[in-house]
């Protein structure tokens, strides 16, 4: 029996059309024609995020009335994406973060920083002694994820953010005819009369976060051959019922991986062994083993051992406001990655807990290392066997559970906002392969009578390296609003504004 | 702190003929110096200029000994250790008449004056500097 191709269902009113989304460069006849409503609005910033807050922050910081600026977001709170990655990868609230004292998402100034803050919180000096003396007596302080939340929280309504903030999802960013772009908004099920919204503006700000998680070849193949996901898990998925299984009865748990989210796995691991006298065997797993301090020269040179390459934050320190971030700013292509190069690789912070529950599970047998590359997993009853190409040959190995730490990204086109702005709107990729950006971080070649720019994760690779953390995020957000100052759109954030603006924050005045 | 060379010296200039200057007119009348008002104001403004031109070629060390480091910063201990070699420099250059227009200086007064001025300027560049100066930190300590 032959199948009838079935007739097109009718069109929700106001949608998109085929035709239109081939079209790179809209009219606003085009949206009449499609009775897609239009919202008139100067700057739009897409993502909601923090990277969208910090931005948001800075330009009502500048001046700039909430009626002249629309968040377009699914998320609830600005941090909620953030908060539900750190919580899954085991930093809850009362955990702390890989983060600087004075990255301070809801203060821009950095200051008063967080442990001076907390000292004050505590009526206790220890954290300001802390900072005092890191990184060479002390580990580097850090904030707990909760007190980074609800200082946001204060902030956004301090910047009465939730007044800008519209609900749903952007499909797409486009350049129009005349000037400016449309944003697409597809408004949740039920919440608006069209299936769409356009928001017409001049400038429009893209912080969409991660493009996705990039699972390896392995993990995948397990999955797809044995229907198990909850054998086999990335650590950025919820896996509670993992360390739930292992308090159920004794277990053998093989984690891969040697950065900062390995190292919280570990000590939620052995935290549980500790604290419910659980005797769970680790098998750690790296595919590069770092036993000393290395580097490309004397004056370039990572702290190392036990197969951990360590340091303080995801890039060295001065990338956020010294030298290194100099260096890359006046850097270009192939110069640009090689930099790139040198100082990523995989890496955790020293923590002293974390060095002593390790050197105790060496010690007492139940954590061993295995450097090499996982060549495939089979289900045999209710373990994962793990084949394994290490440095002393294949190696097999039976596991109740694999927790893979890798925690790689997926590729920018992978986000529908991201690949659209490729394929229609003139944006181009950078020397690693990400969002291609300018020092004012506009999206190159997307210019259009006014201005897209772009922070966070999807820009990695361009003159600022330390774009996907707080402190990068509010870098760049100075950055645009700089720009967007020079252009007209806000203030100038010099020394008296800058100073008001500040007292205000300190009295908790609502602007 | 996460200084390039241009800024550590801008930064330094900057703070010591500021929170310097105005720290020294306040708590010059207050030293036990000696000697009169004015002849008070001579010594303690000689002493902050000879730290802020000095100051300038330890930042030229400080720089160089940050290249072995990998983050490329400079810790805040370090940032207030340096007053040690900083002040012996420079009382010792009083102290031997190295500086031709100062005749003689009390170690208390100098010590008060010195220890206080770098207080000062250590703890406003850790924190409130940056409240006026919002772009100080990412542009590596430059003002200008």
């Amino acid at each position: 029996m032959s199948q009838t191709p079935l007739a097109p269902p009718p069109r929700a009113p106001g949608d998109l059309s085929d035709a239109l989304i081939a079209t790179d460069v809209w009219t606003d006849a085009m949206l009449a024609d499609h009775g897609i409503p239009v919202v008139d609005v100067p700057f739009v910033t897409v993502g909601g995020g923090i990277g969208s807050f910090v931005t948001a922050d800075y330009l009502r910081v500048c001046g700039v009335p909430t009626s002249a600026m629309r968040v377009l977001t699914p998320l609830e709170t600005p941090w909620q994406s953030y908060e539900y990655l750190t919580r899954v990868s085991q930093v809850p609230r009362t955990e702390r973060l890989r983060s600087d004292s004075a990255s301070t998402p809801d203060n821009i100034w950095g200051f008063p920083s967080y442990a001076l803050r907390e000292a004050f919180a505590e009526k206790n000096p220890r954290q300001l002694w802390n900072v005092l003396v890191e990184p060479i007596w002390s580990n580097y302080y850090t904030p707990k994820a909760g007190h980074a939340f609800t200082s946001m929280e204060k902030e956004m309504h301090r910047i009465r953010y939730p007044e800008m903030v519209v609900r749903g999802q952007v499909r797409m960013v486009r350049r129009r005819v005349g000037g400016g772009y449309f944003t697409i908004l597809t408004p949740p099920q039920g919440a608006a009369a069209t299936r769409r919204i356009a928001y017409r503006s001049q400038w429009v700000h893209v912080a969409v976060g991660y493009p996705g998680l990039k699972f390896l070849g392995d993990l995948q193949e397990y999955r797809t051959a044995t229907n198990d996901y909850a054998s086999v898990v990335n650590a950025y998925e919820p896996h509670e019922h993992v360390y739930e299984k292992l308090k159920a009865k004794p277990g053998v748990v093989l984690v891969r991986g040697g950065g900062i989210v390995a190292s919280r796995v570990l000590q939620r691991l052995i935290d549980d062994r500790d604290r419910l006298r659980l005797e769970t065997q680790i098998v750690h797993l790296f595919r590069t083993y770092t036993d000393k301090a290395h580097g490309t020269g004397l004056r370039k040179r990572r702290k190392g051992s036990d197969g951990w390459a360590y340091q303080g934050f995801n890039y060295p320190k001065s990338v956020w406001g010294g030298q290194l971030k100099q260096q890359v700013r006046k850097t270009e292509g192939p110069a640009r990655a090689a930099l790139y190069k040198e100082m990523g690789g995989t890496n955790t912070p020293i923590r002293r807990d974390w060095q002593e529950q390790l050197s105790r599970g060496r010690a007492q047998g139940w954590y061993r290392v295995v450097i090499g590359t996982i060549d495939r997993m089979t289900k045999t009853g209710e373990l994962v066997e793990v084949a394994v190409s290490s440095d002393q040959g294949p190696q097999l190995g039976s596991f109740d559970a694999v927790i893979d730490c890798t925690g790689l990204e997926a590729d920018i086109r992978e986000h529908r906002v991201l690949a659209d702005l490729l394929d229609h709107s003139g944006a181009g990729r950078n020397p690693v392969g990400r969002l291609d950006v300018g020092r004012d971080f506009e999206v190159r070649g997307t210019r259009n009578g006014g201005k897209v720019y772009a922070s966070g994760s999807a820009t990695l690779g361009g003159y600022f390296p330390g774009v996907d953390t707080f402190l990068g995020l509010q870098i760049a957000a100075q950055e645009i609003v700089d720009d967007l100052a020079r252009q007209g759109f806000c203030a100038k954030l010099g020394p008296g504004r800058s100073t008001s603006q500040w007292w205000k924050w300190a009295r908790g005045k609502q602007i | 702190m996460t200084s390039t060379l241009n800024g550590r010296i801008q930064t330094r200039v900057a703070l010591l003929v500021v929170v310097g200057g105005i720290w020294t007119l306040l708590i010059t009348p207050l030293l036990p110096t000696g000697v009169g008002i004015g002849a008070s104001y001579g010594v303690t403004f000689s002493v902050l200029l000879v730290i802020t031109v000095l100051g300038v070629l330890w930042e030229l060390a400080y720089h160089g000994i940050q290249q072995f480091r990998w983050e490329k910063d400079w810790p805040t201990l370090f940032g207030l250790v340096t007053m040690v070699p900083e002040g012996l420099l420079v009382w010792f250059l009083f102290a031997g008449g190295a500086i031709p227009w100062i005749g003689s200086l009390s170690g208390w007064a100098f010590g008060i004056h010195f220890v206080t001025t770098w207080m000062w300027v250590f703890l406003i560049a850790n924190g409130p500097m940056r409240v006026p100066f919002v772009h100080w930190r990412f542009n590596g300590g430059r003002l200008v």
